[in-house]
């Protein structure tokens, strides 16, 4: 091994990131994204909604990631936040009357705000002991909400057309696209949940390469040699939660904006808004920015083409989850990766060595 | 006054059956550190066992429990060896997410085979008999029953773990299982023994799950919880903390049903999340783990 210390004539060090391959990733998501805004212009009212459904997955995704695959917080109880954002809306936009558009980011604050003392509890237990705690509190979340009768109380309650109708542009978008208010409206939810997928996206990534990306990498790989190294694990693992909480507030929302209709049950789902996540988070590839995305295609594949089955498509969901835990625990991303050595949002710093010798040239080294 | 002291009983007695649901928990994780998410279904499949048993025999549950032992005890068994064995190792995720798997495939499985409708085990006159105490206050038989099982399974536990030959490995195992292995114990049999006995807790807790109440597929996640709450109020490794974890659990339930009968459940959660705070480690924890 050359000593960094003694970099001689000719010989240069540089520490990148971004690979070529990582550079043309960026572009093509760029392209992506951008193909994806289009969509409602060309494609019909069934593809829109399908689509949203993939993003907010896909972002819940990625928020359970970065939780439990980065931070090591294994939680089984994100609905909280869904339901909690969910219900803020509702709160704020029935009781509140203030406009959905702007309810999104207070449900997000409020989220983060809650999710400081449920930390506080939630905390005090270990590993796998702290998931089953996430969940009782989730559980402690639907009681309560089914408590307020003002929200309808065990039953639920329905966003009147007028409000979901309010969100800014819905009438442009209905003169532009020359469609109907509801389209209209989905077509709106479909911006916003694309806008929310993406930037969810994008504060993941820029997190994992930032200097606190290095820490949560560290405190993956072996938490007591991350401690032992001075990252202090405490105050990152509730900075990513508490983040986690307010992104998930804010999907919830967006999602029961576009459902027009909240009840406890369904919106503090273990089942819809965390088994799911869960295994399109592992089946694509924990630990990783590419896998939830692969994970949440494969998954509205299935759910596209096999939710009919009901219970037997539950069972096989089920099933898959077991075996690729079992036997690709680095997800199906994971098994694609090390076959061709691919990263097409790399988050590992590389040291690359630039020698006079050819030789010697391009020779690089991975850090962490 | 006669309905707060009926309530105060009614809780104890209820506590008995969250330790029986607890007590299976409590083994495995004492063991082999395993959390499993499946456990209230788990039960939920038992006691569907025993209503197919009855069934299929014309059998009172009592009996047919006894006949579900060796099969759920092979189960259990083979359910270890086969496949948890392969999840455990340092990283936390492949048992928590087997498990989660599981429970989903099972809660389906049951929902598939025996539709969503509730079901009860029906054992005859014994399951409204009751012992009137005065005042107005009776105590249900089979309540009773299940506050004593539940006694019995953790007497019977702490004989098994301090007494007998494949307890000294189960506490090996659990205090360093490196060591263990060097002293020729084969953990893979001994993890999936204890999850064999587990099992057998757990028809005994579905027999009195399924004799108090109905029960569906989807109530399995529900007992999970209460499981682990009993578990962590009573403290870590300690199965007569596992029962008090349970009355304190069933106590909290009734008094919140007293003041109002939307809350009963949140008044158990509630009294669980203070516990957290107030004593993070249990009312009785055993060791520092």
């Amino acid at each position: 091994m050359m000593d960094d210390g003694e970099a001689g004539p000719g010989r240069t060090y540089r520490i990148e990131t971004a690979g070529r391959l990582s550079r043309v990733s960026a572009a093509a998501a760029c392209v992506i994204l951008f193909g994806l805004a289009l969509v409602p212009v060309l494609a019909g009212r069934y593809v829109v909604q399908d689509l949203i459904f993939l993003f907010y997955m896909l972002a819940l995704a990625q928020c359970w990631n970065l939780l439990a695959g980065y931070a090591g917080l294994i939680s089984v109880g994100q609905q909280a936040f869904v339901g909690l954002g969910g219900y803020l809306l509702f709160a704020l936009t029935l009781r509140g009357e203030i406009n959905p558009l702007l309810a999104i980011p207070i449900a997000g604050l409020v989220a983060a705000v809650l999710a400081l003392p449920t930390a506080l509890i939630v905390f005090r237990l270990r590993e796998a002991y702290f998931a089953i705690g996430t969940w009782v509190v989730a559980e402690v979340y639907r009681l309560v909400f089914a408590q307020i009768k003002a929200l309808g109380g065990g039953t639920g309650t329905s966003l009147p057309p007028s409000v979901t109708s309010s969100v800014p542009g819905i009438d442009w978008i209905a003169s532009m696209l020359d469609v109907r208010t509801p389209a209209a409206r989905d077509i709106a939810s479909y911006w916003l949940a694309l806008l929310l997928m993406a930037g969810t996206l994008a504060f993941v990534y820029l997190i994992l390469r930032s200097r606190r990306g290095l820490a949560l990498g560290a405190i993956r790989d072996n938490e007591a040699a991350a401690a032992g190294l001075a990252v202090d694990i405490t105050s990152v693992k509730l900075a990513v939660y508490v983040a986690t909480a307010a992104m998930t507030g804010m999907i919830g929302a967006l999602i029961y904006l576009q459902k027009a209709r909240i009840s406890p049950d369904a919106a503090f789902s273990v089942l819809d808004w965390t088994a799911y996540v869960i295994f399109i988070t592992v089946i694509g590839g924990i630990g990783t920015v590419e896998g939830p995305i692969i994970g949440a295609i494969i998954f509205y594949l299935m759910q596209r083409y096999l939710a009919d089955f009901g219970a037997w498509y539950l069972i096989l969901l089920g099933t898959l989850g077991i075996l690729v835990m079992l036997f690709a625990p680095k997800g199906l991303w994971g098994l694609v990766a090390e076959r061709y050595d691919l990263t097409l949002f790399p988050t590992r710093r590389r040291l690359v060595v630039e020698a006079e010798h050819a030789e010697r040239k391009g020779s690089s080294r991975t850090l962490s | 006054m006669s309905g707060w002291l009926d309530a105060l009983i009614q809780g104890v007695l209820l506590g008995g059956l969250y330790a029986l649901f607890a007590a299976g928990l409590s083994l495995i994780f004492g063991v082999m550190r395993l959390v499993n998410l499946a456990h209230g279904d788990l039960i939920v499949l038992a006691a569907f066992v025993i209503l197919v048993v009855g069934d299929r025999f014309g059998l009172d549950p009592f009996v047919a429990v006894l006949i579900a032992f060796p099969f759920l005890f092979a189960i259990g068994f083979a359910l270890q060896y086969l496949l948890l064995n392969r999840t455990l190792g340092r990283d936390l995720l492949p048992p928590l997410l087997v498990t989660f798997g599981l429970s989903i495939i099972i809660q389906n499985g049951l929902l598939q085979f025996f539709s969503a409708d509730s079901q009860r085990l029906r054992s005859g006159a014994i399951e409204t008999a009751s012992i009137p105490l005065g005042g107005g206050i009776a105590i249900g038989v089979v309540p009773l029953l299940t506050l004593l099982s539940a006694i019995a399974v953790i007497m019977l536990l702490n004989f098994i773990f301090y007494r007998t030959p494949i307890g000294r490995a189960f506490r090996a195992s659990s205090d360093d299982l490196e060591v263990a292995q060097l002293m020729g114990i084969d953990h893979q049999r001994v993890f999936a023994t204890a999850m064999a006995i587990t099992f057998v807790v757990v028809a005994i807790a579905a027999l009195y799950l399924g004799l108090r109440a109905n029960f569906d597929p989807t109530i399995g996640p529900a007992r999970l919880l209460y499981a682990f709450e009993a578990v962590i109020i009573g403290g870590l490794g300690s199965f007569w903390g596992t029962l008090v974890g349970g009355v304190v659990l069933g106590l909290a339930q009734t008094i919140g049903a007293r003041i109002d009968p939307e809350w009963q459940i949140l008044a158990g959660h509630l009294a669980f999340l203070a516990v957290l705070v107030i004593r993070p480690r249990g009312l009785f924890p055993r060791a520092l783990d």
